[in-house]
């Protein structure tokens, strides 16, 4: 069965890479608007454009190509077989950032060869989707089982460590989003009930007054008592442990506070305020949320058509090629736009879960919802920075946003799986 | 095993894109905060204020024009200069000067323009043009100035100044902004919006440092910037200037009319100053100066001082009675029973003629009381009150009381007595009579004219019985347009054959009457009356009217001089010289010329009185 190519093209799955094509474009269309001058509109044959940012994606896009074939090259059981050196040629790479990197933009994470300059935490995350799934491959682990939990943990925390450790804890945040992957393949739910009720826990904490809190608590407290069952007994154990759990609650409620007001560095705090306050100084720290609200809000239904943005184009957004891209869609494409991309990325995170789920090997498998994780938890922080439910963190919106190391990273995480998935039925003959 | 997850997973995905459109739904479609926000962000207004329109004389000789200025605007971010002394002596500033400015616009923006230097002379900026591409982040903006080519046409023109801050908040159509300019007074404020056009806007987008990045919407919300129009006056500049060098060492005014058209030839207001003092960067210290200035050369004396008219209202007694049928050329009447004198004390003056020609008081007397006793019935009260209401009926068709709608601002209204003014002085009806108020025959009680009112009235007898509304504006813009309201004669209810009779008293007082022998001009029939106005404090002011010549008249004038005294003394022979001038183009009396130009009367100049402010309480004299 040896696959010729007409079968290969035949076996990929060609509606994930038409959303790929589509998400690329619609990217560099956005990037090319804010770099898009009324007065000297630069064309393809003007040199000025590839030294503008439009044109460096357009050199990024091109070589995302020829990763793409030589994905496609590999023999699929490269990626399985080779995911722990992999795992540990980028656990070096970490290591070494903070002698060899350089910096850019205000972060020393970044590699340069020549003229092209790599983010290895970028990488990172498709490195450890690789050996999170050939981890769980392994027939024996079971990750309801607490030893297998926290070999799992330990994969992930490492990177994590070492990126924390560089300085870009928006990066590492990203780590967070394993546990998709691990959800899927049978982390009870507690593990993620845990996370979901610690964010909202947090949250309020610092939106809420304690007493406030508490009165929450004792309020639900007194509802369970007077719902609960008459005939159970020892009632006094019952309220023994809610009373543990609200004191535990508030402690843990106290403490988030207490962080956040004496461990979190000026500008992580800063932040968070930004978020709980959207009127919190406009002028400074707000200036991003509020320009960006402003890019988004004015761009009505159906937006100022395409190159007729002025917020994007004028430089008010900061980082408008880069994180906040989404504003230029927004502003120049309106509700209609944005509502176009949401919905175009649901469709596409349905695709990469249902592919996932088709999958025979579990290695196949696991990596795809490590793919739909990664993807969505960008989604989740980017998009929601750009219209303020969210903290701004320095993370790119996949596909669309301007950059060699965010275009190449998130092709080579999509196009593993879908190189995967092309061989999916070879995967049962092995 | 775990299947269902996929689904639990999906509907968390789910959830956030609910959440992210209902929130962007809200940002982009209900909110509406962001997109003004966005507009004021990006979008600048560049304001183009179109040059002020020109002002011509009546035969076409430029009085006003612009003259350009330069402002130098310094952009910190992008300024640069090497050499601070050498550019210090470039612009003729000091080191000190540089310094504050370029803080002071360092602190307000780097990347925003502030204004550097005002108005540069276009010398001063023809020695710096050259070199300003040494300078870069130095810019320059022209604006203008008003630049007269005659100091003697000032009071009537008025000023342009920037607006004040309650001009600004009071303005109906939210026109202009803080720092424009706009007339104040005269015609430069009576025709403010032809004069000023109307400013263009453009709008430019900018980015977020500034930066102009183009056309906004490609320029299809500009608005181009119209001209002002320029203003064809009536004056006669020379005429202007000529009288204006008489009035010198004067305080009072002259206004000269054409009596065909009601164009005014000259207006003069004395002292006067040099209008460039209030056009130019030391606007504010020499209004300062002018505003102090007891003898208040600021103001437009013609159309609005306060003054008795004197014995030139015996003229409109003449008319008056003649047309209410109580008086006529025969009517004689003796000094006897009269509580005012004859200055000239002959026994042949006693008819209509000869009491103009002689300035009768007791004439007069007698005659205004027949105007309000003759063919009214009841006690003398009544009679009074209705004699005094047809007389005031008659008299205010002069114009008298009234504003004559000339087009220049602040003209006031003055004072003629009716039923109702007086009721109200003394407090009721029938509470008053003749011999409280026969003042008013002479002309002198609670009358209260302008100088541009009787020089209006001049212009009536001249045209025996109609007048067009004075005016300094004879055409508006390219295609000289003019308000119909100064084109339509108005008639003032008198027949034209009761003015023979007065012309021709006129015409004697002149030639061997009131007037003495430097009013007269051999070759020009000029038909005058003198008046002599009474007022509260200090000597009284020199009256003349006149027009001339007497058939087909060209011109008709009045002349008032603040407490020079007799009528015949000061304002005849300047309204002499005048009218000289005017029909002759020259003037052959050089010694009267001289004597007068000379002569002050300053030094009888009550000074603590406002000129324009006489009271009217002045029964009991």
């Amino acid at each position: 069965m040896s696959g010729s190519s007409g079968q290969l093209k035949s076996r990929i799955d060609w509606i994930s890479v038409g959303l790929y094509a589509l998400f690329v474009l619609l990217g560099w269309m956005s990037i090319y608007s804010a770099i898009y001058n009324p007065e000297s509109p630069l064309g393809l044959t003007d040199a000025a454009f590839y030294t503008s940012n439009a044109g460096k994606q357009l050199i990024w896009i091109g070589t995302s190509f020829v990763l793409i074939m030589f994905i496609f090259a590999l023999d699929f059981r490269f990626f399985e077989s080779f995911a722990v050196f992999i795992y540990g040629l980028f656990i070096l790479l970490l290591i070494a950032v903070p002698f060899l990197g350089v910096t850019i933009n205000g972060s020393h994470s970044w590699f340069k060869f020549g003229s092209a300059t790599i983010q290895p935490a970028e990488f990172a995350k498709t490195a450890t989707a690789l050996l999170l799934a050939k981890y769980l491959n392994d027939p024996q682990v079971n990750l309801g089982r607490f030893k297998d939990q926290w070999r799992a943990a330990l994969i992930i925390a490492l990177p994590i460590l070492l990126i924390v450790g560089s300085n870009e804890t928006g990066s590492a945040l990203v780590f967070v989003s394993f546990i998709i992957l691990l959800y899927r393949e049978g982390l009870p739910s507690e593990y993620p009930s845990i996370l979901l009720g610690g964010i909202f826990l947090f949250v309020s904490a610092l939106m809420l007054e304690p007493l406030t809190i508490f009165l929450i608590l004792f309020f639900f407290a007194i509802i369970l008592v007077i719902l609960m069952p008459i005939y159970l007994q020892r009632m006094w154990q019952t309220y023994v442990k809610m009373a543990l759990g609200i004191s535990v609650i508030m402690t843990l409620a106290m403490l988030v506070e207490w962080v956040v007001n004496h461990v979190l560095k000026e500008h992580q705090r800063n932040r968070i305020k930004v978020l709980l306050d959207p009127g919190f100084d406009p002028r400074g720290l707000g200036y991003q949320v509020t320009q960006s609200k402003i890019a988004i809000g004015s761009g009505g239904f159906w937006g100022k058509g395409y190159l007729g943005g002025t917020q994007t184009k004028f430089d008010f957004v900061p980082e408008q090629s880069t994180d906040f891209i989404f504003c230029t869609i927004g502003e120049e494409f309106g509700f209609f736009g944005v509502s176009v991309v949401v919905i175009l990325f649901m469709v596409f995170l349905w695709r990469l879960m249902y592919l996932a789920d088709l999958q025979r090997s579990r290695f196949a498998r696991a990596y795809g919802f490590g793919v739909a994780g990664i993807l969505f938890f960008h989604f989740l922080v980017n998009i929601g920075m750009t219209i303020g439910l969210m903290p701004i963190m320095g993370i790119p919106l996949p596909f669309l946003s301007y950059g060699g190391s965010s275009l190449w990273s998130f092709t080579v995480l999509l196009f593993i799986f879908l190189k995967l998935d092309s061989h999916r039925s070879d995967m049962l003959s092995r | 095993m775990f299947e269902g997850r996929r689904l639990i997973l999906f509907l968390v995905f789910l959830t956030v894109a609910v959440v992210f459109l209902g929130k962007l739904f809200y940002l982009q479609l209900i909110d509406d905060t962001y997109e003004k926000a966005a507009d004021n962000n990006a979008i600048r207004k560049i304001i183009q204020v179109p040059f002020r329109g020109e002002v011509y004389d009546r035969h076409g000789k430029l009085i006003v024009y612009n003259t350009p200025v330069y402002d130098v605007y310094i952009t910190p971010r992008k300024a640069y200069v090497a050499d601070t002394n050498r550019f210090c002596a470039l612009f003729g500033i000091t080191r000190g000067y540089f310094d504050t400015v370029t803080r002071q616009a360092r602190s307000y923006s780097r990347v925003k323009p502030s204004i550097f230097m005002k108005h540069l002379s276009k010398q001063d900026f023809a020695r710096i043009q050259d070199a300003m591409v040494d300078y870069p982040g130095f810019s320059i903006t022209t604006t203008a100035f008003r630049t007269y080519q005659s100091i003697a046409f000032s009071n009537a023109l008025g000023y342009v100044a920037e607006i004040n801050p309650n001009s600004l908040k009071e303005q109906p159509d939210d026109y202009y902004r803080q720092g424009d300019f706009v007339g104040v007074s005269g015609i430069e404020s009576y025709y403010e919006d032809v004069l000023r056009g109307q400013r263009g806007v453009k709008y430019r987008m900018v980015n977020s440092n500034g930066v102009e990045k183009g056309d906004y919407k490609n320029g299809k919300l500009d608005v181009y910037p119209v001209a002002g129009q320029n203003l064809y006056t009536s004056i006669d500049i020379r005429l202007q200037e000529y009288a204006d060098s008489l009035m010198m060492h004067k305080v009072g005014s002259v206004v000269a009319i054409e009596p065909a058209t009601g164009e005014i030839l000259t207006m003069v207001s004395a002292p006067s100053y040099d209008p460039s003092l209030l056009a130019g960067r030391n606007f504010s210290k020499y209004y300062q100066k002018l505003a102090l200035d007891p003898l208040k050369p600021l103001i437009n004396r013609p159309p609005s001082a306060y003054y008795r008219p004197g014995s030139t209202f015996k003229l409109v007694q003449a008319l008056v009675g003649q047309q209410l049928g109580i008086i006529s050329a025969g009517s004689v009447f003796g000094h006897a029973g009269a509580p005012v004198k004859c200055h000239v004390h002959t026994t042949a003056h006693n008819d209509l003629h000869n009491a103009i020609q002689w300035s009768c008081n007791p004439y007069f007397y007698h005659a205004f009381r027949k105007i309000l006793y003759d063919g009214t019935t009841g006690d003398t009260y009544e009679r009074s009150a209705q004699g005094l209401k047809r007389w005031s009926e008659l008299v205010a068709n002069f114009g008298f009381g009234r504003k004559l709608g000339v087009d220049v601002s602040n003209e006031k209204r003055g004072n003629l007595p009716t039923v109702e003014y007086y009721n109200k002085v003394y407090k009721g009806e029938n509470t008053w009579k003749f011999s409280n108020i026969y003042s008013l025959s002479i002309g002198e009680g609670e009358l209260v004219v302008s100088p541009l009112k009787m020089a209006n009235f001049a212009a009536i007898i001249a045209n025996r019985g109609w007048y067009i509304p004075p005016h300094l504006v004879k055409g508006v813009g390219p295609r000289r347009t003019l308000d119909p309201f100064y084109k339509n004669p108005v008639s003032v209810g008198v027949d034209a054959k009761y003015y023979p009779v007065v012309i021709q008293g006129m015409q004697d007082a002149v030639l061997h009457g009131t007037v003495g022998a430097d009013g007269r001009i051999p070759d020009i029939t000029m038909c005058g009356k003198t008046g002599t106005s009474q007022n509260q404090k200090g000597k009284d002011h020199s009256v003349f009217i006149a027009f001339a010549p007497k058939d087909n008249p060209k011109i008709a004038i009045a002349v008032f001089v603040e407490n020079a005294g007799f009528g015949g003394f000061a304002a005849a022979p300047i309204a002499s010289l005048i009218i000289e001038k005017y029909l002759k183009g020259r003037v052959d009396r050089k010694a009267v010329e001289t004597k007068f130009m000379n002569m002050s009367y300053l030094a009888n100049v009550v000074y603590n009185r406002p000129a324009n402010r006489v009271k009217t309480d002045t029964l009991k004299k």
